[in-house]
This record gives structure tokens, sequence and C-alpha cells, in this order.
């Protein structure tokens, strides 16, 4: 009796057990299609443009973005511009609280956008003027790498690093992850802090991370970023496909010298400047 | 048995409060079962049948979700002839405007708290923040 | 068994009441954290991991310092640890508990927690860390329970339990390693990217967790009767010594890294720590204090070890007392400085500083009452089983 009762509870203790981990077996083995295809990208590295410390080759789509500062210097009132509108666009709070603070686009100083570049003997233009900065859109993203949740991941189509609100617990391990500081974490509720809603966007809650989307919802009606429809007039900031060498913005790449930040981290940034 | 007069007594106490739930709300008439309006804008068609709606809305909303933010699906959804994008903002509130007859109704009446509104706005919401700037 | 722990004496209660108040404090605090938001902490934008990160970092390695009593006892057969291996596996149990508490205090979303479990991801450090925490915390909970149980009715373990003995052994390892990976592997975070960080949190956990161990030893010995033994305390301090002086030969293998390499990002976070970091003239140096009490406290409590052992005495106060250097000592270079000082410079180049509020504190305090309560439980019991052992023999 006493042993039957033993293996009873020996078998059903197993199936418990069993029943509790197959859904985490079931999501390792089904690999999330985000990491499986990039892990495909590097094994197609034969190709012969792909040189050492260079980038895999193109597929698919990588949205990009070109900020040409030559056409903003002297001209600060473009920058709250870009600054304004993305922050009405996507219901961002103000919170006049250096701590607690959310931007998703921004402006700061040459040395603090592009802190592995000299600032000895800078240029007045380079000393003189605010830059903007925000979610560089990495190919190799550090953030999407340590997230225990895949609340922020590659959206394989546009190649978006996108934050999905609804998952993410608030660890902030992508901010420490992140080497643009490109992330803010709401540490209150945000919504007494939005001026001005955006009824056909929502708004976030307390306790999640957030950063730039490159408008993907814009992109979705056949819009282009908010930022770079506020200073289209002097088409400061291009926007396009970084993999289709027909694209406005890699022809611009072919052309002019552009800079990145912080790019030997091996984050292989999406977002180009040009100084 | 031992004890008749304190088990027996003790048993029917437990099982009334036990119960408490069931016979309360058979005899209170604080609670009726919600009314359904259709939206104040007239149209008469859902995405979905409204039975099918009324028992999975919340499925469809986290299809929804994860295929505008995960996916990258965001092919539109048609009802009545008129296309909307998927989401709770665009698509459901574009008709059922008012969330507090539209949602709260039957979220109180059945006791569920979704957490959609501690990001999502209503359009009350939204126009209110319009105003005040 | 846990009977045992309903019984003491007045100062056995008083003890716990006193630790309870500070829990109910922290639990106060930690409602209004969780109803107002985490704004409540000092930590912000570019200091987003404060305390809580910082505690969790150091506890982990309080647990995983049981590794240097039940590594000796059970693969050198090392005797004199037999009646002390229970403690370090106890005093695991509570420490992962305070960890586990710390993490959720942390997160914006606790009610989301599982997602760690339903979405899991394989490529996160954080997903691994859990794993691994979980996983020593229930291998502890086994051999403890089970072994302390064998003990009682003074027969031997069943071999079954030996399996997970020797598992538990990599496992600690793996929580401080896995801890370290947090850090170690973040591209623009100059102080934390340093393949020595495991082997650092290794050594100065070594040290910890065996320093805690000596000083309830003592402790128990004059307020519960409970007799480690000489020669046991002796090899612990042994062991300490050996794991703070790696620990530090470590930090200096970073000075040396950042000033010969002379790379300003592999200087800043030891420059604020130690010396003051000056930024646009303003010199932000409020760790500075708590760095060289740190060093000196390291220093003393080794100097004080090792007179004891070249002059061949032993004295329990002052055995006590080094080991109290030398605990608070890694306290303030781990769970302080390596946290704060890593992220004092942020992405930007900006300096940002960081105090921590009283709110914050009182949840620390309180998670910290709750390990403490934990282990007194724990530890009631195992020395009760010890002394209804004695008396049957």
């Amino acid at each position: 009796m006493d042993k039957q009762r033993r293996k009873f509870l020996k078998i059903a203790g197993v199936t418990v057990l069993a029943g509790m981990s197959a859904p985490v077996v079931v999501n390792l083995t089904a690999a999330p299609p985000a990491l499986a295809s990039a892990g495909k990208g590097q094994a197609t590295t034969s190709v012969p443009a792909a040189a050492h410390g260079g980038e895999a080759a193109p597929k698919g789509v990588r949205l990009g973005m070109l900020i040409d500062m030559r056409k903003l210097y002297g001209r600060p009132e473009l920058l709250e511009k870009v600054m304004a509108v993305c922050n009405k666009v996507h219901n961002i709070p103000k919170i006049d609280n250096k701590k607690s603070e959310i931007k998703w686009i921004w402006k700061t100083p040459y040395a603090n956008a592009f802190i592995d570049q000299s600032t000895n003997h800078s240029s007045k233009i380079a000393r003189e003027n605010d830059f903007l900065v925000l979610c560089n859109h990495c190919n190799q993203p550090p953030c999407v790498r340590v997230c225990p949740t895949k609340a922020t991941f590659v959206d394989t189509k546009t190649g978006i690093v996108a934050m999905d609100y609804h998952r993410c617990i608030g660890c902030r391990f992508c901010m420490m992850g992140c080497p643009y500081g490109a992330r803010s974490f709401n540490w209150m509720d945000p919504q007494p802090f939005i001026k001005e809603l955006n009824p056909n966007f929502p708004a976030r809650m307390r306790g999640v991370v957030e950063k730039c989307n490159f408008c993907g919802e814009r992109l979705a009606l056949g819009k282009e970023p908010a930022c770079v429809e506020a200073v289209k007039e002097v088409g400061a900031i291009v926007f396009g496909d970084l993999n289709d060498p027909q694209s406005e913005i890699c022809r611009i790449l072919d052309k002019e010298h552009t800079i990145q930040r912080s790019a030997a981290l091996g984050t292989q940034p999406s977002v180009f400047y040009i100084v | 048995m031992y004890n008749k007069g304190t088990i027996i007594p003790g048993l029917i106490i437990f099982v009334l409060l036990i119960t408490f739930p069931l016979w309360f709300n058979a005899f209170s008439t604080a609670s009726t079962v919600p009314k359904v309006e259709l939206p104040p804008g007239g149209q008469k068609e859902c995405v979905k049948p409204a039975a099918e709606m009324r028992a999975n809305h919340m499925v469809l909303l986290n299809e929804w979700r994860d295929d505008v933010l995960r996916n990258g699906n965001r092919a539109t959804v048609t009802a009545g002839g008129k296309e909307y994008r998927k989401g709770l903002q665009t698509a459901c509130m574009a008709c059922h405007t008012n969330k507090e007859k539209f949602c709260d109704s039957c979220h109180v009446y059945t006791s569920v708290t979704p957490f959609c509104w501690d990001c999502h706005l209503t359009p009350s919401v939204a126009a209110a923040k319009k105003e005040t700037n | 068994m846990i009977e045992k722990a309903l019984k003491g004496n007045s100062n056995y209660w008083m003890w716990l009441a006193f630790l309870s108040a500070f829990i109910a404090v922290g639990g106060i605090c930690y409602l209004r954290q969780f109803l107002y938001g985490m704004h409540l902490t000092g930590m912000g934008r570019d200091l987003s991991w404060g305390l809580y990160i910082s505690q969790f970092t150091f506890l982990v390695g309080v647990a995983a310092g049981g590794l240097m009593l039940v590594l000796p006892y059970y693969i050198h057969n090392y005797k004199a640890f037999g009646r002390i291996t229970i403690l370090g596996e106890f005093l695991a149990i509570a420490s992962i508990v305070m960890c586990l508490m710390f993490i959720m205090a942390d997160i914006g979303q606790p009610l989301r927690g599982l997602n760690m479990i339903l979405h899991p991801t394989p490529n996160s450090m954080l997903f691994w860390d859990m794993v691994v925490l979980l996983g020593y915390l229930g291998l502890n909970i086994i051999c403890g329970w089970v072994i302390l149980t064998a003990e009682r009715k003074q027969v031997k373990p069943p071999k079954w339990v030996y399996f997970f003995v020797y598992l538990s052994l990599p496992f600690a390892v793996s929580i401080h390693t896995v801890t370290a990976m947090l850090y170690c592997g973040l591209p623009g975070r100059h102080f934390w990217l340093s393949a020595i960080t495991a082997p650092r949190f290794l050594a100065s956990a070594f040290a910890a967790g065996p320093a805690l161990i000596v000083i309830a030893c003592l402790v128990m010995k004059r307020i519960a009767n409970f007799d480690a033994g000489t020669e046991a305390i002796k090899k612990l301090t042994t062991i300490i010594m050996y794991a703070a002086i790696i620990n530090a030969f470590f930090v200096g293998l970073e000075f040396f890294v950042g000033w010969y390499s002379n790379i300003p990002g592999h200087k800043h976070s030891l420059e604020y720590l130690f010396f003051g970091l000056e930024h646009h003239g303003h010199v932000y140096n409020n760790l500075v204090p708590f760095m060289w009490t740190s060093v000196f406290l390291c220093f003393g409590g080794l100097a004080l070890f090792g007179y004891m052992k070249i002059k061949d005495v032993f004295n329990d106060v002052w055995v006590g007392v080094g080991c109290l250097m030398i605990f608070f000592a890694l306290w303030l270079d781990k769970g302080l400085g390596f946290v704060m000082g890593g992220l004092v410079v942020n992405p930007l180049n900006e300096v940002v500083e960081y105090y921590p509020t009283a709110n914050e504190i009182g949840i620390t305090l309180g998670i910290w009452a709750t390990g403490f309560l934990i282990v007194t439980i724990l530890y009631k019991i195992a020395v009760k089983v010890e002394h209804e052992v004695e008396g049957h023999q």
C-alpha cells in the first residue's frame, strides 16, 4: 500500500513538473524569428563586400537615417521643432526633472553625442551647435541581446528595434546594454505630464522602458517619420532602406563622408551623420 | 457523535459563509445585467459577429497587438464596408467612443480590470487634453 | 522540524521582533513604491540601477560563499567543517531569498515577472541568472533539509542526496559567474567590461560568505551554546584571508589596466570611486569616503588575521572583529561601489551621482531584515537538532 502510494506520488510529481516545464521547452525550441534570421544573415558573410569588421551582407529591409547636420547648424529652432513634433506624435511626457525625464530624440553637444571623437581643436561649428541623438536602431543591438522577455526585439521586416510595452517587466537591463543612452524608463505615471494627446497613438504606463520606434505606426500609413517631415523644408534628415542601393539614403551615403556614434562598439548603428 | 451542539451549528455557519456570494447575489438587486447599446455613430457591423466579439474580444485584441507590434502585420480590418487600422484606439474606439458604456459597464459587472487604459487613450481623455492646451 | 523554531527564550523573540519591525517598515515603503512608482527611489534615467541591484549582486556572492564550507567537507572530507556545512547551506537559502526580493523590488512591473518564464530568452543573461539562482535555491533546500533530517534521526543521509550536494558545487560558482556576466558583457560600460569581473566577484564572495558564517558561529557560541570548534574557525579565517587578498589583487589589476593604458573610460569609474572625478569644474566624489573605508577595513582585517596567525593566538572577539571588518569592506566594495561606480559616467559622457532615498533605504533594510529573520530561524533549527542529537548520545 505504502509503496504504491509512493510510486503514485513519484509519477504524479514528474508529470506535474513536465507539464509545468513544457511551455518553456516549446518556447525555447521555437527560435524567435528575429534571432533566427539574424543568425542566417551572419552565415552569409562570405560575400566579398563584407570585409573584416564590416557588416553582414544585406538581407531584407533595414531602415536607416541620415542626419545632415550641415543643414541644421545655426538653426536651433529646427532642432526644437523636431523634438516637439516627436513628443506630440508619440505622447511623450514632459517631465522637468533630469532624473525622470523621457526622451526619444533630443539635442546634445558634439562632445556628448560623439564621445569617441576628439574635441581637442574641434571646429567652431561643432563647439557651438547641438546635435540630434536618438535610438540608433542597431543591426546588432545590445538591448535586444540582454532583454529577458523579448519585450524589445528587431522587427525582421524593417530592421527597426521595436518595443512591446505590454511585455516589458521594467528590469531596465536594456538601459544598461544601450551604449547610446537612448532608452528612458517611466519612473512615474506619464499621463499627467503629457501636454497634448495624440488620439491615434497610445501613451505608456509607469514601470516600462520606452524609446524611439522610427515611427513604425506612420510608416505603415505610408508616411515618413515625424522628425524627417519636420525638417523637410531643409531636407536635413533622410530616411530609407540601407540595404537598397537605389534608395536616396544609400546614394547620399555613397557620395558623402558620414560618421556614426560609437561605431567601434560593433553595434552597427543605422543612424548616420554628416557633420 | 461528540459535541453535537457545537459541531452542527458550526457546520451550518461554515456552509452559509462559504456560499455567501451565491445567496448574496440571489437576493441583492445591486447588480443588473448591463444593457447593450449600439455605438452612437449608428454603425451596425463589427469586424466580427457580435456574439463572437462578446466572448472573445480579448483574444482578438491580443492577436492584433502581436500582429501590429511584433509581426509587422499592420493589414487593416474591415467592418461595415469601412477600413480600420488594427488597434483598440484606431479600430474599436472609432465607433464605440464611450468607454464607460462600451467597456466599463460589462467589466465592472464581471469584475475584471484589464490594464488596457493604463496606456491606451479613450476619445474623451484625448479630447480633454486637447482643450486644456 | 519547523516546530523547533517556535521555542526560544526572550532574547530570541526580542531579536525576531526587532527584525520584524524593520520588515514592517520595509513593507510599508515597498507598498508606497508599488502604488506611487519608482520615482520614489534615487534611481533615474542615467543611474537606472541602484541600491537594489547592488545588494542583489553582493548577496549572490554571500550565497555562493557557502561553497567554501561545502567543498572542503564533501570533496576533501575535511571533518572539522562537519558541524557548520549546514550553516553554509542555510545561509545560501536566506541570501537567495533576499536576492529574489531585491529583484522584485527593482523591476517596474513586478506583476509581469512571470514573463521571464513565459517568454524564455536564452540570449539574456538575466534569464540564465534566474535559472541558476532558482536551481541553487532548490538544491540548498533539498540538501540542507535532507541532511539535517538524517542527522536528527541519526542515520546516514540517503545516497541520492549526494548527487544534489555535488551538483550544488558548480551551481555555487555559476550563480556568481552568471551574475558577473550581467555586467561584463555590456558594450560601452567600461568599468564592468572586464573579464576579471567574474573571478573578482567569486573571490570577494568566498571571503564575504564565510566571514558572515564565522560571525554567526561566534554569536551562537555565546548565546546558543553552539561551538563550531576552533579548528573550523581557524580554517575559515585562512580561507577568508586568501579570498580577500585575491580580491584586492584583482582590484589592483583594474587600477593597472586603467592607469597604464591611460584610456579615460577605464579610469573614470575608479577615479570617481577613490579620488573624485573632475568634470566641467565640478568634482564628483560622494563615494570616496566609503571606498577608502573599504580599503582600510579590508587591510585592517587582513592585518589582524595575519597577526593572529603569526603569533598563533586565537581570540573569539578579535576573530569576530576581523570578520566584521572584511565583510563590511567587501559590502562597500561590491554592494555599493561596483554598481554606482560603473554607472557614474553615462553613455553621453555626462556625470551623474546617485543618492538613495529614504524610501529606497527602508525597502533595502526591510529585505535585509527578512534575510536575517530567515537565517535566524534556520540556524535555530540547525542548532536545536545538534543539541538534540548530543542529548541522545
